[in-house]
């Protein structure tokens, strides 16, 4: 997304597709304003950092971390007790800072993540978060009632799986190990990163089933 | 605080509901405002714990109905000004109007970029030995600071289980006021869903939050 650039691909709420500028556009302009003529901040390093989190940093470098685990036994070891440390080591991933914790999904346990107080993620595995996971919705429930959350995302779980709720209130992020999804023996990891989705991740959603349209 | 940004447990905020094929972006504005407050925190303006109290002490009409980039953008400014980094009539006119405090670390530059990728560590020296091990027994402690804690409403007064420890870590409830950073032990508490939320609470369920030691005491 470039500085100058008003055209707004996406749909918006704030219907800013007419020549207009919105309320919000014009009051953001004028805040970067101040910050760049006072040598606060310069607009080409504002947009290297959004063209990192629109390009490089995404759910994609979660599932990858996915797909090794589920194809190489030490690396899940070692994920499981250090995610940050373990990540590290797959050059091919965006670096991971400190405190990233990831947990596993069992037949007998499901995690799901969440942060009541604010928003808290792991974007450097799973990129900026959705707007459904800093809503009041989603926040407000999914410690009370995580299996009515579910349902409502069509998500059914066994009666007696337990479900563990992670409210990230410090600077631990968490990143869920889904389960392996069934009839994917032998696949690589670059056809097991594709099924991995990034609720799968949150304890939001399972991964894609293989043979199924995405 | 006990403000409506400590959300865990209310009722009537209706429906999840996910937005298929969600773009990272809604408008050009809300990427703006992230780079902005990711770029004035990585100049030194302020730290993340100062910069989430300024988005909690929003009023609580403007927090529940601002959308979450309105309300970085409305926490950024007041920020800005309290901290004098920004003056009133320059934010209203979009220009810089005279000499103000220049953020600790200076211009944020292209070549910062990069290392504000990667989270850095809260992890601290420890001023003195941990008072908690796994498998411990704490009460949340009653308490309701007016300013910005990491203590959710919901567990004070509840009994968990320490199940493990994360070291001596950035204490947000100092840090948030300038006040240092007083690190602090800090460790993931679990609760049984009954002891928050009563008989009929699903037995199945269990929440964890990580807690800095002083909002612990020994049950």
């Amino acid at each position: 997304m470039a500085h100058d650039h008003d055209h707004d691909d996406h749909h918006d709420h704030d219907h800013e597709h007419g020549s207009e500028l919105s309320e919000m556009q014009i009051r953001v302009r004028a805040l970067e304003s101040v910050l760049t003529e006072k040598g606060y901040v310069e607009p080409a390093a504002l947009d290297a950092i959004i063209e990192a989190y629109e390009t490089k940093i995404g759910p994609h470098n979660g599932a990858q971390v996915i797909a090794k685990a589920w194809s190489d036994a030490a690396f899940r070891q070692a994920l499981l007790k250090d995610a940050t440390a373990a990540i590290a080591t797959l050059g091919h991933v965006a670096r991971t800072g400190d405190h990233l914790v990831a947990v596993e999904n069992t037949p007998q346990r499901h995690n799901m993540v969440v942060c009541t107080l604010c928003s808290c993620y792991p974007w450097e595995v799973l990129g900026l978060p959705p707007v459904w996971y800093k809503a009041a919705p989603y926040r407000s429930r999914a410690v009370k009632d995580p299996r009515g959350v579910l349902a409502d995302l069509g998500i059914a779980l066994p009666k007696e799986t337990e479900i563990r709720v992670w409210d990230s209130t410090a600077e631990t992020r968490f990143l869920v190990l889904p389960m392996r999804p069934a009839g994917t023996e032998g696949w690589s990891e670059a056809q097991l990163a594709e099924l991995v989705t990034r609720d799968s991740m949150i304890g939001t959603g399972f991964p894609k089933t293989p043979g199924a349209p995405s | 605080m006990n403000g409506v940004h400590d959300m865990g447990g209310m009722d009537g905020f209706g429906k999840v509901e996910i937005e298929p094929n969600e773009p990272v972006f809604h408008a050009e504005w809300e990427a703006r405002v992230m780079a902005l407050v990711r770029a004035m925190g990585a100049a030194g303006a302020f730290n993340i714990d100062t910069s989430r109290f300024y988005r909690e002490a929003l009023p609580p009409h403007v927090y529940l109905s601002s959308s979450y980039y309105k309300k970085w953008l409305l926490g950024l400014e007041d920020l800005l000004v309290d901290k004098g980094f920004v003056a009133p009539d320059e934010v209203k006119a979009g220009h810089a109007l005279r000499q103000t405090k220049a953020p600790k670390r200076g211009k944020f530059t292209r070549d910062d970029v990069e290392r504000i990728l990667v989270r850095g560590t809260f992890t601290r020296a420890a001023p003195a030995p941990a008072k908690f091990k796994a498998g411990d027994r704490v009460r949340a402690k009653n308490i309701h600071p007016a300013t910005h804690t990491r203590l959710p409403r919901y567990v004070r007064g509840h009994v968990g289980v320490i199940e493990r420890d994360h070291g001596c870590q950035v204490f947000p409830d100092s840090a948030s006021l300038e006040a240092g950073e007083n690190p602090q032990w800090l460790y993931t508490v679990v609760f049984d869903s009954a002891e928050l939320w009563g008989a009929d609470a699903d037995p199945t369920v269990k929440i964890s939050i990580d807690a800095f030691e002083p909002y612990l005491e020994a049950a």
